[in-house]
């Protein structure tokens, strides 16, 4: 290890797969989290495949602790088998013709150590994950949560130097997801190398993320915090992710005039250019008649075109301009007597509005 | 309106067909009578002449005829070049699957043809094609026998290969569709964990496909022990060197009827042992199917 930047990932790659293209730059710092989010068919898998070694890059490079383990220009390309990295699949593929002792050997047996060491290292590694105990155990006699354990403690005894893991949690059944997903923290927390960790739940990127980057149609579009992206998404994906409303329109000055039709009293005056503004939900009040004597600034009719229960809330689907989704409880549904069709006003608070600039799209 | 009903055909049934039905989900099983017919034909003819063997066989005699004739010497032929023959097909047979199924190069599909080839040939013509590369003047034959003195023919080592070259295109293509069908994610994930191309085909390609290559090598030895055609023509038939148990029950139907019936009676017992063995991979699945 030499230099500030040991153990860290640079990516600058083309990945070309048929008509799909995964065009990316971005770099992870060793012990930093990258949560990847990304609609299905966005190259997230993609990604994971080239960084792993599994695909290699059409153009550009992919370097790691300083060495450039794929580089289309010089024609470098390490091996998956020989890339110093963790992989933490999906559906966590341990082998199951073997015991999860074996499993969790197999990496170090295949890296040339002698049957007892390996198994000495499994054990270790078994040990530290509260495995011991099914040690003798195929995979098949597994629970969803035990068997992400063994995967991730199998990718992890190959000492790797950067860890992949795609979508690590959504094998499992919401109750265990927690209880793991507090425990993977605790390993990735531990985890000296950079790791990329693919998952399309906002929540799991939230808690087990230092950083985001949004993947979309082969191309980063944001990248940021997980607090800012989901605060101030870039793309109705993520929007719609986090459960917010999000509009597209030009600030000039204190009003937002939306690409979708209507405008926003926002409360910066200076605001101009191209902005995104954010709306939660819950941020907007419900009336049968248009609100008089009000202090909120944005009121503006609208017709009830769907309603659909939540866990406690109910979520009303509006037409209008703009069209929104507001959630409200159930009691007001019953107070106001909604059904679908019915007209109603909106009104939202300047100050509930997140505005931000928009990037130019890619 | 009643009388639309009454037109409809009707049948009785009786409480346990009801059950029986409820329990499958299903409406009736019974098989019309057009199929019913032909089948029982087709019943009767595969399985007529078993019994046939069965009842003819000199039961009393059984242990007496086979240790007086040949018998031993030509089921002890048969059945170790049967398993030499599944070793080589194995040995050789196995990397050629998975070359057919993992490879792509051109000319591909036309090497699957030919090396499947031998499943659709007549036995006899693969004996004659041995014979003529591996004869005393044949293509290779003739430089063995001039620089090693070595000949293939009429030897042992001529049954092997009769049996190997007739038996093995079985054991390739179903490894090779074991192959095609199998998981390749776990391959790759063994090659995240650093295993070498050649430490992921032992250690999680072969294991996983074990079954398949079990069926493969199974269907293989059967094949190989029931070997005829290509056998007498490239290995002839010398008692207790290349008189393999079905020549051996050929030639004694002429002299020595009892001795022909106890001799199939032996294959047929193996024949039926075999079966049992892959009975979860095809009857099952037949059923399932």
């Amino acid at each position: 290890m030499t230099g500030p930047d040991a153990g860290e990932l640079v990516v600058a790659a083309i990945v070309r797969r048929g008509d799909f293209t995964l065009d990316v730059e971005f770099s992870a710092a060793a012990g930093e989290v990258v949560g990847i989010l990304g609609p299905n068919g966005a190259g997230k898998s993609t990604l994971l495949a080239a960084l792993a070694g599994l695909t290699p890059v059409s153009s550009g490079r992919i370097v790691l602790d300083g060495q450039p383990v794929d580089d289309a220009t010089t024609g470098v390309f390490v091996d998956a088998s020989s890339r110093p990295i963790g992989f933490v699949f999906q559906d966590y593929r341990l082998f199951p013709h073997l015991s999860v002792a074996d499993n969790v050997a197999f990496s170090p047996r295949a890296r040339g150590l002698g049957k007892q060491a390996a198994r000495a290292a499994a054990a270790a590694w078994l040990e530290r994950f509260g495995l011991s105990e099914f040690a003798s155990r195929k995979p098949g006699q597994l629970s969803g949560g035990q068997a992400q354990r063994v995967a991730l403690a199998r990718a992890l005894a190959a000492d790797p130097t950067l860890l992949l893991l795609d979508e690590p949690l959504s094998a499992l059944d919401a109750g265990t997801r927690l209880d793991v997903q507090t425990e993977l923290r605790t390993h990735l927390q531990n985890f000296a190398g950079p790791c990329l960790l693919v998952t399309h739940d906002p929540l799991e990127a939230l808690v087990l993320a230092d950083r985001l980057l949004v993947l979309e149609s082969g191309r980063i579009v944001q990248e940021g915090s997980p607090a800012l992206v989901a605060r101030r998404p870039a793309t109705e994906y993520v929007s719609k992710l986090v459960g917010l409303n999000l509009y597209s329109g030009h600030a000039d000055g204190s009003r937002v005039t939306l690409d979708e039709g209507g405008s926003f009293v926002i409360p910066d005056q200076n605001q101009h250019g191209d902005v995104l503004v954010a709306v939660r939900p819950s941020a907007v009040a419900v009336s049968l008649r248009p609100p008089e004597g009000t202090s909120v600034r944005n009121t503006w009719p609208a017709r009830v075109v769907g309603l659909t229960l939540l866990a406690d809330r109910v979520r009303l689907d509006l037409s209008g301009q703009p069209s929104i989704l507001v959630d409200v409880t159930p009691a007001a549904v019953a107070d106001l007597s909604l059904r679908a069709g019915d007209e109603v006003w909106l009104a939202v608070k300047a100050t509930e509005l997140e505005v931000y600039n928009r990037k130019p799209s890619p | 309106m009643d009388t639309v009903d009454t037109a409809a055909p009707r049948t009785r049934l009786t409480a346990r067909e009801r059950d029986r039905r409820a329990a499958r989900g299903a409406g009736s099983r019974s098989v019309p009578l057009p199929l019913l017919a032909p089948a029982l034909v087709a019943v009767v003819f595969l399985v007529l002449p078993l019994v046939g063997l069965l009842v003819r066989a000199p039961w009393g005699r059984l242990i007496s005829i086979l240790r007086g004739s040949d018998a031993t010497q030509a089921l002890v032929l048969s059945l170790w070049t049967a398993t030499v023959a599944t070793a080589i097909a194995l040995a050789i047979g196995v990397p050629l699957a998975w070359v057919l199924a993992r490879g792509s190069f051109p000319g591909q599909r036309l090497l699957r043809a030919l090396v499947t080839l031998p499943l659709v040939l007549p036995p006899v013509v693969g004996g004659v094609a041995l014979l003529l590369v591996f004869g005393r003047a044949g293509l290779v034959g003739q430089y063995l026998d001039k620089w090693f003195g070595l000949t293939i023919p009429f030897s042992p080592i001529a049954v092997v290969m009769a049996e190997t070259f007739v038996a093995m295109p079985f054991l390739i293509i179903t490894v090779e569709g074991a192959l095609r069908s199998a998981d390749r994610g776990f391959e790759e994930a063994a090659a995240t964990l650093g295993a070498s191309r050649m430490t992921v085909f032992r250690r999680v390609t072969v294991p996983l496909i074990a079954p398949s290559l079990g069926a493969g090598a199974v269907l293989c030895w059967a094949r190989a022990l029931g070997e005829f055609g290509a056998t007498i023509t490239f290995a002839g038939s010398f008692p207790g060197r290349t008189e393999t148990m079905p020549i051996a029950v050929y030639y004694a139907l002429e002299n020595d009827p009892d001795a022909a019936i106890a001799l199939s009676l032996v294959l047929l017992l193996v024949s039926v042992v075999v079966l049992v063995s892959l009975r979860d991979r095809w009857l099952r699945t037949g059923a399932a199917s």
